[in-house]
């Protein structure tokens, strides 16, 4: 019996005496920390993708309290409403943001880029770009070893194995800007989603001459300058034989996807044309996922 | 001793098929081209123009900066265009291309097979006439020659180092060479001396090649301070840090070059290359190749000038075999598959292998199993699992950390696991992300450190 209380009794006054010894240390060493900090993280998805340029949610939410204004910092994860729910706890205006999607600027499928050559060594994209020009003769093009969907932390990537080329399911992406990061050929871009998610994109990143680019692949872009001059809106740019849309300027007239010889310029998720033009609307709808 | 101490591998050697045969001259094709980066360092500036009539040995292209070499032409004909050429994997590179027209020669290149032994040259002019003929490293890094041969300041030469190594199995080219040019590589050799101003020159070959050793020791036996050294076979043998430490023991400090241990390294071949160019004033223009595999109808050594298609010169070895599944430029231990034959030969191409189809397949990968071969066969005493796996992870400063940048990407590692990772293929790419972001690092540092002296001097 006396055993039981003696030992209740050391391990009681230890345990108070530790108590008390810890509570004036967390009281001597504490951190003073905005709470606010605390609740915008709470708010935030907690997905810790580095989407938004910070390291983590817990960087943004930092980065958050302390600015004044939310001009530049934004959670592509969350969108307009998560930044909203953090402007009401801030008390700060949120900044409208357009919603950007990932964009794969190739269309290289393997009927119209041809395998020269076999690739045997680690299913890497990374390692296949220091390698060597890739399995196709075109050295711009998606290596098609899938670096972006492993990067990809909400799984909206994946390999299509009939054109052998990524997938971007657009429901899924934050636009996050990891397979952005992870293509060793920076195929992909982030693009403004677009009104109705429509715009238009060369689906090419070949800054080759017309010949070499047009033997490589049949889809590719030549630099042929069609598009450039059709547009009425300046909103396409041709550099090093390739052409750009700036979809800052774009109007989504579509002139530039009917001028197009090789049909690199798409036009993503525009209602099907007119009967007349059956051709290519099944196409444009076959590569709307894309 | 007689080898080098940590790490090696001893593959097969497999040299049967080529060795012992007699160099044979390819013949001149009709048109050639001649790439402007055939060495490491700055691509060559090319300084003839379209149209315009050359002879061979005229000089095409300068050095575009000090580590870069000169290119001279090949053949004698016309400049058809100045263009970019595709490499035998893919990538662009500037070339030259010329319609061949003839054999005229520049006229104080000496043609004749005599011997040239005496030799007055100061040091100076030696390494002047070695920059002048665009000679780089044959031995495989292509690194220009005449760079060695100036030491930084405060750093001395002490020792010269001839590679008659060639530890890659199935090549022979250099093993030929020994054989059949001895003594104007013994004269290289001695020019060489005299360039750096040192007594002392050993050469490195190993014992798989007993006739090479015993010609080159018949033949420096009465020339003073140069010595053959016998070594025992282990790959990689010819890395020159494995080498200097295998002929005269001392051990390269992580991260520094030879020139450190007061050792200069040379291939036979850049030797042979050295005595053309001063003492009979022929540039670079051709190097001996080996073509071999177990099918290859006429495996062998041939003398190709830069710029032959190395096609044509598959042809005079017989032709592409029927059952190649790869070709690999180089030796199957470092050299690259080849995307295709369209590339002209060079001064980097020292050899070409057909594998046949079962050979060439790798093997599907397997999990670590922590046994740790590779870490005993790594030559630089690296842990070839622990970076290829942090280069999985894209963990580049702990890379940095584990000395990723002192890997020679010999193969070491990949060639003994026996899960048949592919270590390499990790190790090599995180070494090249790594370099980028020490060489981006040093350039930021150096931007700086200008604005702080800008803002100091205000």
């Amino acid at each position: 019996m006396n055993v039981i209380i003696i030992s209740l009794i050391v391990l009681g006054v230890t345990g108070l005496v530790a108590a008390v010894l810890l509570y004036i240390i967390a009281q001597k060493f504490k951190v003073e920390e905005d709470p606010r900090i605390d609740q915008v993280q709470e708010v935030l998805p907690g997905a810790n993708c580095g989407g938004c340029g910070f390291a983590g949610c817990r960087a943004l939410s930092e980065a958050c309290v302390k600015a004044t204004s939310l001009e530049g910092l934004f959670c592509p994860v969350g969108g307009a409403e998560t930044m909203a729910k953090v402007g009401d706890i801030l008390g700060l205006a949120p900044v409208a943001t357009e919603p950007k999607v990932a964009v794969v600027r190739c269309n290289g499928t393997c009927e119209a880029r041809p395998r020269t050559s076999e690739y045997n060594g680690a299913r890497s994209c990374q390692i296949m770009h220091n390698l060597y020009v890739g399995e196709t003769a075109c050295p711009f093009g998606c290596l098609g070893c899938g670096d972006c969907v492993a990067a990809c932390n909400f799984g909206a990537l994946s390999m299509d194995p009939e054109t052998g080329l990524p997938v971007v399911d657009e429901e899924k992406c934050t636009s996050c800007g990891q397979c952005v990061k992870a293509c060793p050929r920076n195929i992909i871009e982030l693009r403004k989603k677009g009104p109705k998610s429509r715009r238009m994109v060369v689906m090419c990143v070949n800054k080759d001459k017309g010949a070499p680019a047009r033997k490589a692949c049949l889809n590719a872009c030549i630099g042929c300058g069609k598009c450039q001059t059709v547009c009425a809106f300046d909103a396409i740019t041709v550099e090093n034989n390739l052409a750009y849309i700036d979809y800052n300027k774009c109007r989504l007239c579509r002139k530039c996807e009917d001028a197009c010889p090789t049909h690199a310029i798409h036009a993503v998720h525009f209602p099907p044309r007119k009967p007349a033009e059956e051709q290519p609307v099944t196409e444009t709808g076959k590569e709307a996922q894309a | 001793m007689n080898t080098f101490k940590i790490g090696g591998v001893h593959p097969q050697d497999n040299k049967r098929y080529s060795a012992h045969q007699q160099i044979v001259t390819c013949p001149l094709p009709e048109k050639a081209i001649i790439p402007l980066i055939q060495h490491i360092g700055a691509p060559a500036q090319p300084i003839v123009e379209k149209g315009e009539k050359v002879r061979v040995g005229q000089l095409i292209a300068k050095a575009g900066g000090f580590v870069s070499a000169n290119i001279h032409a090949p053949f004698s004909g016309t400049i058809t265009k100045i263009d970019t050429t595709v490499d035998a994997w893919g990538a662009r590179v500037p070339a030259i291309f010329m319609d061949v027209e003839g054999d005229l020669w520049e006229e104080d290149i000496d043609r004749t097979t005599a011997v040239v032994r005496e030799s007055q040259m100061e040091p100076k002019e030696i390494i002047d006439r070695i920059t002048a003929a665009g000679i780089v490293g044959l031995g495989g890094a292509c690194f220009p020659t005449h760079v060695k041969l100036l030491p930084p300041p405060g750093k001395k030469a002490e020792m010269l180092i001839i590679n008659g190594v060639e530890c890659e199995p199935y090549l022979t080219c250099d093993h030929q060479l020994m054989l059949e040019h001895g003594e104007e590589i013994i004269i290289g050799i001695q020019l060489l001396m005299r360039a750096l101003g040192i007594k002392r020159a050993v050469i490195g070959i190993e014992k798989n090649k007993p006739d090479a050793i015993a010609r080159m020791q018949a033949l420096c036996s009465r020339i003073l301070g140069v010595s053959v050294i016998p070594l025992n076979m282990k790959y990689p043998q010819g890395g020159e840090k494995q080498l200097i430490d295998a002929c005269i023991g001392r051990q390269v400090p992580s991260g520094a070059l030879p020139i450190e241990v007061g050792a200069v390294v040379d291939n036979v071949a850049t030797v042979y290359a050295v005595y053309e160019a001063v003492q009979k004033r022929k540039p670079l223009i051709s190097r001996v190749i080996t073509i071999t595999g177990k099918s290859v109808a006429k495996p062998g050594n041939y003398e190709v000038r830069f710029g032959t298609p190395l096609a044509d010169v598959v042809a005079l070895a017989g032709g592409i075999p029927e059952d190649t599944g790869k070709i690999i430029g180089g030796g199957p231990m470092m050299g690259r598959a080849m995307n295709s034959l369209d590339m002209p030969a060079n001064k980097r191409v020292s050899g070409l292998l057909f594998l046949p189809e079962k050979e060439s397949r790798r093997i599907e990968p397997e999990n670590c199993i922590r046994c740790g071969k590779c870490v005993s066969a790594c030559p630089m005493g690296l842990e070839p699992y622990l970076l290829s796996r942090q280069s999985e992870l894209q963990m580049w400063d702990e890379m940095k950390q584990h000395s990723v940048m002192d890997c020679i990407e010999c193969g070491c590692c990949q060639f003994t696991c026996p899960s048949h990772r592919p270590l390499l293929d990790y190790v090599r790419m995180g070494k090249a992300k790594v370099g980028g972001i020490l060489r981006a690092r040093a350039a930021a540092a150096k931007v700086a450190a200008e604005a702080a002296a800008a803002k100091n001097n205000q």
